[in-house]
């Protein structure tokens, strides 16, 4: 059984991956590649559909799947890999993706997850072995930021608000 | 000065709690040091050669005399009493142990300072003209921008893991002395014809293995649109920046391979994309953040002869340490921490707490360091200043060298640093007895010397008038030479004049190319101009002429 956090609770986890074994009834996450290519096939089934990306795909494409998909992936091969921040980013801020957003992988620890959790994901999924205790409780390392960010982490402050600014244009 | 609430004080305890944890758990074997590295990296900590280093960031260079004796304190207590200041302004401890970094946080917090981010891959210190607020070419401050940009970057959620460092610096004057145009993003403050305030963007700009002068992408922005244009160019660079090779990794390299206008465009498109989520920089907060920053209470005094009928030594350091202020009867005092038989940049905390103590007796109680690893005391009454000469040279901080060749720029090279290829200290050394005759180095005149260990350019050798890169040759140091760099309003890489020289040789050689200069200058033309003017043809024929084997 893996156990994932998800909205800061730990639980186990209800989804299964491809080539995992699942009923057809299943929640079932499946790479993009392979969602893409037949994208029918998958939406067929019973069960609830997620997606797994890798860093370097682009969440663009992934647009016209995400009416039906319950659940986004992106995968962190290491902690020094941020594109998935500014994939989540663009997920949730651009095309509105309002399922569950999931950071899978080495670079999901403890020392991550504050600032993952604030670029919009509500689960995460560490390597096996972690202590997913200690990756609660560092979701309250911080009780303040400066940008704007995910409503999932509580601050006290936050400076800087989100909009476009309300000054007029100045000259181009 | 800025000043923090409660939030930006909240913000640095909590870090500080954080790296408390982080190092307990990497000294109790949880985690690795593979593991544990990004996470000291964005807290200012290298594993040097001897010891750890920890750079400690002053933002845009601006000191109180508290914070400069809190410097003292933690040099002293945890250190051997020195400190060193680097090209971005900040300030690192040669020998603190590991254990003890936590602590030296908390007294760094203490008074509102910190070690975040300046080093790893993320934002680091934002650097600015030294002589903001009271340049008498300025056009607007650029101090509040900077802190503005140190707020936003500070743990941003979406940029702490970029593909590679990154540097920002805001110039707010016609002359550009923070070097902008080689960072990775160079922000000019221009004034329009109706009198609104905004910025020149430049990006892609850098030193290291292969130094670019950044490109203008926008010519325009409204000050109301920093942060989210800033936002737009970071998450490009964050998406498709290169991550398999380090040496790739910059944002130069995206910019040269997309080309600057396909590069231009992306940008534009998540600018406007992405302006309804960005963060947005509201005129209440940058009238906030300007508030910190308002003109001191100048006194109103009127312009002297300070210097006539002085000592010529006086009259030496009046000409070469100090530079005119904006206001009537004021005059900015560059601290040289550039003596002669000294290390560049650095400083002892004695230095330090003395130099603290003049400030607040002169300065406004304030104090900035420059990327040129000096120092500044940026509000001098002009009928005070014999005062802090006397003084300055009791503490041996009055060299009166200032843009001559001895204020070189120095990386702390392979004495400190496990990345240097060579020594820096022992030719900076060298040039310093060398070259120790005052008069002949006024006569030289204006001639800035930058030197490397190797080619990560810490010490800016590409944009020095004369480089030097430290480089390794089957285990001996030899030293490449380069003429012709500038960073300063016209910036322009240096060209290498051809192999490089063995350590003993660097000094004895460029006394060879600034005799050629002395041979074949016009009538006042500064050594930059003569090197623009005639090419580096002639200085390598001299360079050499002595080592047929060599050439």
């Amino acid at each position: 059984m893996r156990y994932i956090l998800q909205r800061r609770e730990l639980r186990p986890d209800d989804w299964r991956y491809l080539g995992e074994e699942c009923a057809e009834s299943d929640a079932l996450i499946v790479p993009l590649a392979q969602l893409r290519a037949d994208p029918l096939q998958w939406q067929k089934r019973s069960g609830p559909l997620g997606a797994l990306l890798g860093p370097a795909d682009s969440v663009a494409e992934l647009s016209e799947l995400l009416p039906w998909l319950a659940l986004v992936a992106l995968q962190f091969p290491n902690p020094g890999d941020g594109r998935g921040y500014s994939q989540a980013r663009l997920l949730r801020a651009r095309l509105g993706f309002a399922g569950e957003l999931r950071a899978v992988g080495a670079g999901v620890r403890q020392d991550q997850v504050f600032l993952l959790t604030r670029c919009g994901f509500d689960s995460l999924e560490p390597l096996p072995g972690v202590d997913l205790e200690a990756v609660r409780r560092a979701l309250n390392r911080y009780s303040v930021a400066y940008q704007p960010g995910s409503a999932q982490v509580e601050l006290r402050r936050q400076r800087f608000m989100p909009g476009a600014p309300s000054a007029a244009r100045s000259p181009d | 000065m800025y000043r923090y609430d409660e939030l930006d004080q909240a913000l640095v305890d909590e870090r500080v709690a954080e790296f408390r944890d982080q190092v307990r758990r990497h000294l109790a074997g949880e985690l690795s040091e593979e593991e544990f590295r990004p996470l000291r990296l964005r807290n200012g900590l290298y594993i040097q050669r001897h010891a750890p280093m920890l750079r400690i960031a002053i933002p845009y260079g601006l000191l109180s005399a508290q914070q400069l004796r809190a410097l003292a304190h933690i040099t002293r207590r945890y250190d051997r009493g020195y400190g060193h200041f680097t090209t971005r302004q900040n300030l690192q401890l040669n020998w603190p142990a590991l254990a003890d970094v936590p602590d030296i946080l908390a007294e760094l917090a203490r008074v509102q300072m910190h070690a975040i981010q300046t080093s790893g891959n993320c934002v680091r210190n934002v650097t600015a003209d030294h002589m903001a607020g009271i340049a008498p070419d300025e056009i607007d401050d650029p101090r509040p921008y900077c802190e503005i940009i140190r707020q936003w970057a500070t743990l941003h959620p979406e940029f702490t893991y970029l593909p590679r460092k990154f540097k920002i610096a805001v110039t707010g004057s016609a002359e550009d002395r923070a070097a902008s145009e080689v960072h990775d993003i160079g922000l000019q403050l221009r004034r329009a014809t109706g009198g609104e305030i905004g910025f020149t963007v430049r990006v892609g700009g850098g030193l290291g293995r292969a130094p670019v002068i950044g490109q203008v992408i926008r010519e325009w922005l409204p000050v109301t649109d920093l942060l989210a244009y800033l936002e737009a160019i970071l998450r490009i660079y964050n998406l498709h920046g290169r991550r398999d090779n380090i040496h790739k990794a910059r944002i130069k390299v995206l910019v040269k391979s997309l080309g600057i206008e396909r590069f231009r465009s992306e940008v534009e498109h998540e600018w406007q994309a992405g302006r309804a989520c960005a963060a947005q920089l509201s005129a209440s907060e940058l009238e906030r953040v300007r508030g910190f920053f308002r003109p001191q209470a100048y006194e109103s005094l009127s312009n002297i002869d300070v210097a006539s009928g002085r000592e010529p030594p006086f009259q030496a350091w009046y000409r070469y340490n100090t530079r005119p202020h904006r206001v009537p009867g004021y005059r900015a005092v560059l601290v040289s921490l550039k003596a002669h038989g000294a290390v560049p940049g650095d400083m002892t905390a004695g230095q330090m707490e003395a130099l603290a103590d003049l400030a607040e007796r002169v300065s406004f109680g304030l104090v900035r360091s420059t990327h040129t690893q000096n120092l500044l005391l940026a509000d001098v009454p002009q009928h005070r200043l014999h005062e802090v000469w006397q003084e300055l040279l009791s503490l041996g901080l009055a060299m009166p060298n200032i843009g001559t060749l001895t204020d070189m720029i120095a990386c702390p090279g392979l004495d400190f640093c496990s990345l240097a290829n060579a020594g820096t200290l022992s030719v900076a050394r060298q040039i310093q007895e060398r070259f120790d005759d005052l008069d002949y180095l006024y006569d030289l005149g204006e001639i800035e010397i930058k030197m490397s260990g190797c080619m990560n350019a810490c010490g800016h050798h590409h944009v020095g008038h004369i480089g030097i890169l430290g480089v390794d040759k089957h285990g001996e140091e030899w030293y490449q030479i380069s003429l012709g760099g500038s960073a300063n309003g016209f910036t322009a890489l240096g060209e290498v004049i051809g192999p490089s020289v063995p350590q003993p040789e660097v000094a004895i050689t460029l006394e060879r190319i600034v005799e050629t200069y002395r041979e074949l200058r016009e009538d006042g033309e500064r050594f930059i101009d003569t090197v623009r003017r005639i090419g580096i043809a002639p200085f390598r024929e001299r360079a050499y002429a002595l080592h047929p084997a060599a050439a």
